[in-house]
């Protein structure tokens, strides 16, 4: 099956000044990534704040432009494209972010804010045609048809977000990027959201790049999925395999903590600065098994079985040394 | 045990643009020495409203309706500013989501530490302080502190931030620590460094803890008892084993299955229909009925009792508890 997003060694770096003569050092944000995203399945990024998720996010929306590496959606290198082309494009690619409430401007009616699309786009000449596309996505997304002449500061945060995604699928997209889609949202609402997505992704055939940092989010949603730590994978490999057989420390650490019962040594310390990594494994400064190897020798992201890689010298054995350590 | 906090229908009034809320409705549960106590619900619930109103420390447009809140046998309510003030960050301590709320930008470290010291227990010189502020934020797990003296909260990480911010709060050796969501905004293994951190302090302290969250896994793991709130009210409450294994109430039922579950294979999550009523116009009788899949007409028209279930440990507000039980 061929990809419908590709993503090749991409890299970001973004130069920053420590005060204001500082010489700009340089934050390696995302550090050669690859994947790839069959048409209908959903890849999930998972990774606490500042590992690069956001950063990996804008990049495939082409809202930033990459440092290096290439990504090619639906067969076309997103790096070739012209002004025109990159517009048109944008129309495959739809955001949904965190926070509905910042996503919507307040003051504006709802089927205002669904059909803005499609009025820059100029997809539908009558005023008629759009009211009727409009009414459609609200159905859609479990909105009443009375919901069109809301405004956002009157609802909730489920309904924000739903009428965040009504507009998202205003021009028949086929990638949606979700970034953190539920993570504002109580319990009960984010089941609702996470449910009417894959609803929508069944029926129409939806491609789903998934960011959060919940991995009983990312295992719900997701067919692969792709752990980061400080702009690189560290682990990739089908949902099946990353639930059930992790083999990286950190990987393992998340699990431990979105299953109570498990008994996987606590990482210790915080991430370290983008800006001076670890030398050797980048996770060595906080991991539970780490040896003098770990400190010098960077760890190669290598294949375990097939469709299953990790980027740590002990990855047949951590299972085992983490429960133990 | 005898109760070291006990919080007997407790009501908060709140004034807002659509008029008077009741945001805390005759709210009460009890915390014993030793343990730690969930308090749980959607945002809006009430849970930090209730945790202000134990401090005292609502906004000007709240106001405590009845109840009593009874600290080693005292009511809490019937004490004056002055002795709330020296209540609070010696025998209460209480942690929020927001660290930066417990810290003073403008000063370092040993400053903001020490300055527990002087105000609750009259420590004048700060070279005397010093060995004490070293041990309280060694106690809270902070790398080389003798080096961080003189750092300010700018400098530290979100994880750090909070860390500081329960090293104040736990300086004076504190009865009760309230934390209302104190992990909410730290990344996931941070989190369960500050909970490993909090009960290590309740092991060597005895202290008891209040725990705001809206996260059932941090429920189970950490607590011993949970107060479920919904719109205003507790619907359910008893030890977190028990009633995570057998719910007494609807809404508790529909939380734990609508929560993913690592490894789950089901295609669909298990809901709870519609969202949480506004406190502002709520149902009449039972409040989740308008989502509750056995909500009869009984529940549409009174709000029901307590009823005991599974023995007295236990209670549910809910006409049918006992076929929830199963
Ligand atoms: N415009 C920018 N200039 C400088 N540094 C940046 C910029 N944008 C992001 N970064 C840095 O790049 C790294 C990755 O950031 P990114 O926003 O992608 O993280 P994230 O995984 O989305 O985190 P979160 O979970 O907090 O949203 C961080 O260290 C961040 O501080
Ligand atoms: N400072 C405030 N002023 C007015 N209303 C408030 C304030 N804080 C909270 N409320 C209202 O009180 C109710 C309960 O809120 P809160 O106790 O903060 O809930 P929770 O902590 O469970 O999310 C909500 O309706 C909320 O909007
Ligand atoms: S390579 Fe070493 S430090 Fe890195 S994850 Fe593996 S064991 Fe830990
Ligand atoms: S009282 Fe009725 S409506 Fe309320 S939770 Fe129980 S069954 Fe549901
Ligand atoms: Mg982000
Ligand atoms: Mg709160």
């Amino acid at each position: 099956m061929s990809a419908f997003l590709s993503v090749r060694d991409l890299r970001k770096t973004f130069p920053v000044s420590r005060g204001l003569f500082g010489k700009p050092e340089l934050l390696h944000a995302v550090a050669g990534v690859s994947f790839d995203v069959p048409a209908g399945t959903t890849f999930g990024l998972v990774g606490e704040s500042g590992s690069g998720k956001t950063t990996i996010a804008k990049m495939v929306m082409a809202a930033d432009e990459p440092t290096s590496g290439g990504i090619v959606i639906d067969g076309s290198d997103i790096a070739t494209h012209g002004k025109a082309e990159r517009f048109a494009f944008r129309r495959l690619l739809q955001p949904v972010l965190q926070d509905p409430y910042s996503a919507l401007s307040p003051r504006m009616r709802v089927d205002r804010i669904i059909d803005e699309p499609l009025r820059i786009h100029r997809t539908y000449s009558s005023k008629a045609a759009r009211a009727e596309r409009v009414a459609y996505l609200l159905d859609a997304v479990g909105l009443p048809a009375s919901a069109a002449q809301r405004y956002p500061n009157e609802m909730s945060g489920g309904q924000r977000q739903r009428v965040a995604i009504a507009r998202a699928l205003a021009l028949e997209p086929r990638l949606l990027v979700l970034d953190e889609p539920v993570s504002a949202l109580d319990v009960s609402i984010q089941a609702q959201i996470l449910n009417l997505l894959r609803d929508l992704q069944d029926r129409l055939g939806l491609t789903f790049l998934l960011i959060s940092h919940d991995l009983a989010v990312i295992g719900f949603m997701s067919t692969q999925v792709g752990v980061l730590y400080l702009g690189r994978f560290v682990e990739v490999g089908s949902k099946e395999t990353i639930l059930s057989d992790a083999r990286h420390p950190y990987t393992l650490a998340l699990i431990a903590s979105a299953v109570p019962e498990a008994d996987a040594a606590p990482v210790t310390g915080e991430i370290p600065s983008p800006l001076s990594p670890p030398s050797g494994c980048v996770f060595h400064t906080r991991c539970p098994v780490a040896t003098d190897r770990c400190r010098q020798e960077v760890p190669s992201l290598r294949q375990l079985k097939p469709n299953h890689l990790v980027a740590c010298h002990f990855a047949e054995t951590t299972r085992k040394e983490t429960r133990n350590a | 045990m005898s109760d070291l906090l006990r919080v007997e229908n407790l009501t908060t009034w709140l004034a807002t643009e659509s008029g008077i809320i009741t945001a805390v409705d005759d709210v009460s549960f009890s915390v014993r020495p030793g343990r730690a106590l969930a308090l749980v619900g959607e945002s809006g619930s009430g849970k930090s409203m209730t945790c202000s109103s134990i401090m005292r420390l609502l906004p000007a447009s709240g106001h405590i309706a009845g109840g009593r809140v009874l600290f080693e046998g005292e009511d809490l309510l019937a004490k004056s500013p002055a002795e709330m003030e020296a209540i609070r960050g010696r025998k209460i301590g209480m942690i929020v989501q927001d660290p930066m709320t417990s810290l003073n930008p403008l000063f370092d470290v040993e400053d903001q530490v020490g300055e527990v010291f002087r105000y609750h227990l009259g420590d004048r010189s700060r070279r005397a302080r010093r060995p004490k502020v070293l041990d309280v934020l060694s106690r809270v797990q902070i790398p080389a502190a003798e080096k961080r003296l003189g750092s300010y909260p700018h400098e530290f990480s979100g994880g750090m931030r909070q860390r500081v911010a329960i090293a104040l709060n736990i300086a004076c050796a504190p009865k009760l620590l309230i934390a209302d969501e104190p992990t909410t905004a730290l990344d996931v293994t941070v989190q369960q460094q500050i909970l490993a951190l909090l009960r290590d302090l309740q092991r060597e302290t005895g202290m008891a803890i209040i725990l705001v969250t809206h996260d059932l896994h941090t429920v189970q793991r950490f607590c011993d008892e949970v107060a479920i709130m919904y719109a205003g009210r507790i619907v359910e409450q008893g030890p977190v084993a028990e009633i995570f294994a057998r719910p007494a109430h609807p809404y508790t039922e529909g939380l734990l299955r609508a929560l993913p579950q690592l490894g789950g294979q089901e295609d669909r999550l298990p809901l709870i229909p519609g969202q949480p009523p506004s406190l502002a116009s709520l149902p009449a009788g039972c409040r989740f009925a308008p989502r509750c899949r056995r909500a009869t007409d009984l529940c549409r028209t009174e709000y029901p009792d307590w009823m005991a279930t599974a023995g007295e440990t236990r209670r549910s507000a809910c006409w049918y508890a006992d076929e929830v039980l199963g």
